[in-house]
């Protein structure tokens, strides 16, 4: 069989979860083995019926309530006690943070290599996989070895789909074997979000800038700009590097990736770090000094002029065509 | 307290990425080299966290010899001690990476110097495996913490703060622990002159390390097919922003 491990908030399976239980079912059904399905916490129980949709024949649920504050060790043992009792030809996790993280856990303890962040998975003695390098810039092929497989699923890189069992259904509940030690790293308690504005993986428009921008006080016209458009403002990892901008702004492989509607990327030179970031956008609108600048070759539409002069002169046309 | 870094040496891309002609390696025939971002913080971090509570930071890479050029430039931003795992050829995977790291601590620590800390980037920036820094926790049983955006240091607890699903996280860890940091954490400094002067000057603990097995073994590289797209040039500086604001129209973002 192949097992996909499965996250859930609130009572829901997480989307890049069923992106990785598709990805496990187009693998079994080549392979010729049921698909199964971990679930870890008593939280988890409402989400367990509607795992069969996604052809899943077969939850494990590890559904003690001690679980429900995250601990990676333990949930790494709630998988390799999987392993021992189903053995699995692979098992299968989102490339979120828990999931690189428990799948990391799960091949140290057991010695194993992981292939973190796949995109697509070919089966075998040893599995063909192609996983992202450099945020996605790059992908790598590569062999995965080891008695058991084990990887993740780059987040997005699918759809999720329904489609069928194996055939059977069956839940089978269990209790790991846990040690004190699977709970030294463990959540103590949690904060939310602060509220307010629109965050910048949600916005529909985001105004990002670069070193073109000049200074923090450059910044003000973006600022008025994405206010205009009902955006946020975003920046690129030489702005932040500078101290111009908060790291919560920065826009890219290390900080957040953004997916709005269109992205006006105002003096950003477009370093494949940057672009990886950005790549959820529908369209690109470049403001730049510089016609080479790398990331013309990413854009729909590019204004070549000084951000200073073209950002304010946007923002006056935009209050013009609302005055009318 | 004592801190170890692990860092990495990885090259300064550009705009784009070109690769070798046997497909193994970025060409990095015209590209500098630094550490990766989080590592940079992890530096940063070490650095902070020993001018806070006293002891001592050392950084650690496993790379070729000139990854001596990042061991200094950390050293430069205030690392005290900078030891090398000499390793030429290809690229390791985590599991190898992690084995050859955990053999050196031990060797430290049975010359009586243990680390309080261990502190790791969350991920590479180029081969992103996200998982040395967990392997090596479990080779010396030690609990381990990734992503951590915010640390605090408390009568031998450290208090870990990172993003989860819906808000922050905290956790809380008795030291001797491993942190994997991601950037944010801090702003890592610039190296300074004097610094520069006085990183020339450190010993570095040179070891050489053979290549283990590879469980995740590379066959090659490529890049991802680019949707290249054609640009449509709106017009140079204020002749541009006429058509700029009919396209925000067009895309339905402009205010009514």
């Amino acid at each position: 069989m192949i097992a996909g491990l499965v996250e859930h908030e609130g009572g829901v399976v997480t989307e890049p979860s069923l992106q990785t239980l598709t990805l496990g079912r187009r693998l079994a059904e080549r392979v010729g083995v049921p698909l199964a399905a971990l679930v870890i916490g008593s939280e988890a129980r409402p989400v367990v019926d509607g795992l069969a949709a996604y052809g899943v024949s077969a939850v494990h649920l590890a559904g003690d309530d001690w679980l429900d504050r995250y601990a990676p060790a333990a949930w790494a043992a709630c998988v390799v006690d999987l392993i021992a009792r189903a053995h699995p030809s692979a098992v299968l996790a989102a490339g979120t943070d828990r999931g690189n993280e428990v799948m990391a856990h799960v091949g140290a303890r057991m010695g194993l290599p992981v292939a973190a962040n796949c995109t697509e998975v070919g089966p075998g003695d040893a599995y063909l996989v192609t996983r992202l390098r450099w945020g996605g810039s790059l992908l790598e092929d590569a062999r995965l070895h080891g008695d058991v497989k084990l990887l993740t699923v780059v987040p997005h890189a699918l759809q999720a789909e329904e489609g069928p069992t194996a055939g059977g259904w069956s839940v089978e509940e269990f209790s790991p074997a846990l040690r004190d030690k699977d709970f030294r790293v463990q959540v103590s308690r949690q904060e939310g979000r602060p509220p307010g504005k629109v965050s910048l993986p949600e916005a529909r428009v985001v105004v990002g800038g670069g070193r073109g921008v000049g200074s923090p006080q450059g910044f003000g016209p973006l600022e008025e700009l994405a206010e205009l458009l009902g955006g946020v403002v975003g920046c690129s990892r030489v702005v932040t590097s500078l101290g111009w901008r908060p790291h919560t702004d920065q826009v890219g492989q290390t900080g957040v990736r953004i997916a709005p509607d269109v992205y006006i990327a105002c003096g950003i030179s477009g370093a494949i770090q940057h672009m990886v970031g950005a790549k959820g956008a529908k369209r690109i609108m470049v403001i730049n000094t510089d016609p080479q600048a790398p990331i013309l070759s990413h854009a729909d539409y590019a204004i070549i002029g000084d951000v200073q002069e073209v950002v304010p002169a946007i923002v006056s046309a935009i209050r013009d065509a609302k005055g009318r | 307290m004592d801190v170890l870094v692990c860092v990495k040496r990885v090259p300064v891309t550009g705009g784009r990425i070109s690769l070798t002609e046997d497909e193994q390696d970025i060409d990095t025939r015209f590209l500098g080299f630094t550490v990766s971002p989080h590592e940079e913080c992890a530096v940063e971090e070490a650095v902070r966290l020993v001018g806070a509570h006293g002891g001592s930071s050392t950084v650690l890479t496993l790379g070729p010899a000139a990854a001596e050029e990042q061991l200094r430039d950390a050293m430069a931003m205030g690392a005290n001690r900078g030891v090398l795992l000499e390793a030429e050829g290809p690229e390791w995977d985590a599991g190898a990476t992690a084995a050859a790291i955990a053999r050196v601590i031990e060797g430290h620590r049975d010359a009586g110097v243990a680390y309080d800390l261990l502190l790791f980037g969350n991920e590479s920036a180029d081969a992103g495996g996200y998982q040395v820094g967990v392997r090596v926790a479990h080779l010396l049983d030690l609990p381990c913490v990734t992503g951590v955006k915010q640390l605090e240091i408390v009568d031998g607890t450290a208090v870990a703060r990172r993003e989860g699903p819906g808000g922050f996280e905290i956790y809380e860890v008795t030291l001797p622990a491993v942190m994997t940091v991601k950037e944010g954490i801090n702003l890592p400094r610039y190296p300074s002159i004097p610094g520069r002067l006085r990183a020339k000057k450190v010993t570095i603990e040179r070891l050489h390390v053979e290549r283990l097995e590879q469980g995740l073994e590379k066959v090659r590289l490529r890049l991802p097919q680019g949707r290249d797209k054609q640009v449509e040039i709106l017009g140079d500086g204020a002749a541009g922003v006429e058509r700029a604001v009919e396209i925000l129209r067009q895309i339905g973002v402009m205010p009514s």
